[in-house]
């Protein structure tokens, strides 16, 4: 399998505080890797450093280096970068002011896609690869704030996927929604695999061992053990993954 | 308990004197303005003569200058201010942004008296000589810039209007767009938005009702200010479409005419255009107040 992403000795900094510590970490291309960890341990920033969003808060800073097809994302233009790497965030963020139709072609049209058929025929694509079609097609049309958070957690999946992007990096997709919703997201990445490479940090254990191919364990800023999910969370090697998945701590 | 009842109707109390206030004052300056109302009629406030001399009073001019200097300021002072509030908000590092914001606020503490000092001296005489000439030159072909370049004039007050109404404009703009949560922007950012688009796309639009409030404020300011106003319009009750042209506000003839109007039927058309002024500003602060809501509305609530 082609790695996508590989993570060489990365470490990032709030201010003086080292959040992540020498990480190296490599993503198969077409999987889903899940990221593990208590809270805090660093799991979140590591991949915003991915995307780049890391440096967006004052403060920050990033070492090391991290290659999406070969080239190093931290000496590119990040603009550029987000587009071929979306990102999904902990609680929905769909802009107000704009209409469900509006919210999944925006980066289309910071992309400069003026081309209504263009737009509308990949609205449609993106809604239905993200699930949502059938619930929205009646009113895309009106704001996306009055769909419930798991619908409002999938436009925004929509809305990423539109910008057709190779990478999806999800920071905790279902912690703010019920468990019916959690469901619905979890089968989304499923089938999201067969496209995209997909990156997702959760603190819910069962849902990595669901959705994940390959699972890596963080602790205290480490990256502690990466595998393949079905060994990680039935043979690890390491005491303290096997304390964690065990629920000794965390 | 009965000292709770008590406490409850004293603090009604309290209350309700702000409704009595408003509703007297309104009173007061419609009951004052009666004989003027019966002179005149309807023709009042649509008739250009202002001739105390003959007991002649029409409130036109006033109300024309009055429009006119404050939508001048807000031409000049929003996009400034909105700039600003930009700039504080999303671009500044911390140190500058509070230098900024501690200047704008003392833009805002400075007597107007003080910008009318300024006005006379130092800005009117720069207009007559330098900006008027050039903006006649440039484009005399539109009549709001023809005729003579006096410096004071409806042109004056409008670039003093703007900047007092500047602070206000910028740092309620400010606080708006600060108050737009952090998630708006990573979503724009995380889909490739320049830091102007993400201004443009998650934050503008998702702060647009607060910044017309704001605007709307800053025009309740503009319309009511009087001292600078009066002391660079130059004071002449006639409508001209130059901008270089002495005009007169509202606010103006109140503070320039009550000590000399001795004529019963001459105070009585001083607050006839108090009494236009009270209600104009009255309505515009409701509309603006309708507006904020239903944009809000649109913002927040979703469902149509």
């Amino acid at each position: 399998m082609t790695t996508k992403i590989e993570i060489n000795r990365v470490s990032a900094w709030f201010g003086k505080h080292r959040a992540i510590k020498n990480i190296s970490l490599n993503v198969p291309e077409k999987t889903v890797t899940a990221i593990i960890g208590p809270s805090g341990c660093g799991k979140s920033t590591l991949i915003r450093c991915i995307n780049r969003m890391h440096e967006t808060i004052p403060g920050t800073r990033t070492e090391g280096e991290i290659l999406v097809d070969g080239t190093n994302v931290l000496k590119q233009d990040p603009v550029g970068l987000r587009r071929r790497v979306g990102m999904i965030f902990q609680k929905p963020n769909a802009f107000p002011t704009m209409s469900i139709y509006e919210n999944v072609v925006a980066g289309l049209r910071l992309n400069g896609v003026r081309d209504r058929a263009k737009l509308e025929e990949v609205a449609v694509q993106s809604l239905r690869k993200a699930a949502l079609w059938e619930e929205v097609k009646d009113q895309l049309h009106k704001s996306g704030t009055g769909l419930s958070g798991g619908q409002q957690q999938r436009l925004c999946i929509a809305r990423a996927l539109a910008v057709n992007p190779e990478v999806l990096l999800m920071d905790e997709p279902c912690s703010a929604l019920d468990p019916i919703s959690t469901a619905r997201i979890e089968d989304l990445i499923h089938e999201l695999r067969s496209t995209y490479t997909v990156v997702v940090v959760t603190h819910n254990m069962q849902q990595a061992a669901r959705v994940s191919d390959q699972t890596a364990f963080m602790y205290l800023g480490e990256l502690i053990e990466c595998g393949e999910t079905k060994r990680i969370f039935t043979n690890p090697q390491e005491k303290r993954t096997e304390d964690y998945i065990t629920g000794r701590f965390g | 308990m009965k000292l709770d009842r008590v406490f409850e109707h004293v603090t009604r109390g309290f209350a309700a004197s702000l409704v009595v206030v408003v509703v007297l004052i309104g009173f007061m300056l419609f009951k004052e303005s009666l004989p003027a109302m019966r002179t005149f009629g309807w023709q009042f406030p649509a008739t250009q003569v202002w001739d105390p001399v003959a007991d002649l009073f029409g409130g036109l001019p006033f109300i024309y200058g009055t429009l006119v200097s404050s939508c001048l300021a807000l031409i000049i002072a929003v996009p400034l201010s909105l700039g600003i509030a930009i700039f504080l908000s999303e671009l500044a590092p911390p140190l500058l942004k509070n230098i900024v914001s501690f200047l704008t606020e003392i833009l805002a503490a400075i007597p107007s008296v003080i910008y009318g000092l300024w006005g006379i001296f130092y800005l009117a005489p720069w207009l007559r000589t330098t900006v008027e000439p050039l903006l006649a030159k440039s484009f005399g072909f539109l009549p709001f810039f023809q005729g003579p370049p006096y410096g004071i004039g409806m042109l004056a007050a409008g670039m003093v209007l703007a900047i007092m109404i500047i602070p206000i404009i910028a740092s309620i703009s400010r606080d708006v767009l600060q108050a737009v949560p952090e998630p708006q922007r990573e979503a724009a950012l995380a889909l490739g938005a320049t830091r102007w688009e993400t201004t443009r796309v998650a934050v503008l639009s998702y702060g647009r009702h607060g910044i017309v409030g704001a605007i709307f404020l800053g025009l309740g300011r503009a319309l009511g200010e009087t001292m600078a106003v009066t002391m660079v319009i130059g004071n002449r009750p006639a409508i001209s479409a130059s901008l270089f042209a002495p005009a007169h506000t509202m606010a103006s003839v109140i503070a320039n005419e009550f000590s000399e109007a001795t004529g019963e039927l001459y105070t009585s058309a001083l607050f006839g255009i108090g009494l236009v002024l009270f209600s104009l500003t009255l309505f515009l602060n409701a509309g603006a107040r309708w507006l904020v809501r239903s944009t809000m509305r649109g913002a927040g609530g979703g469902r149509e």
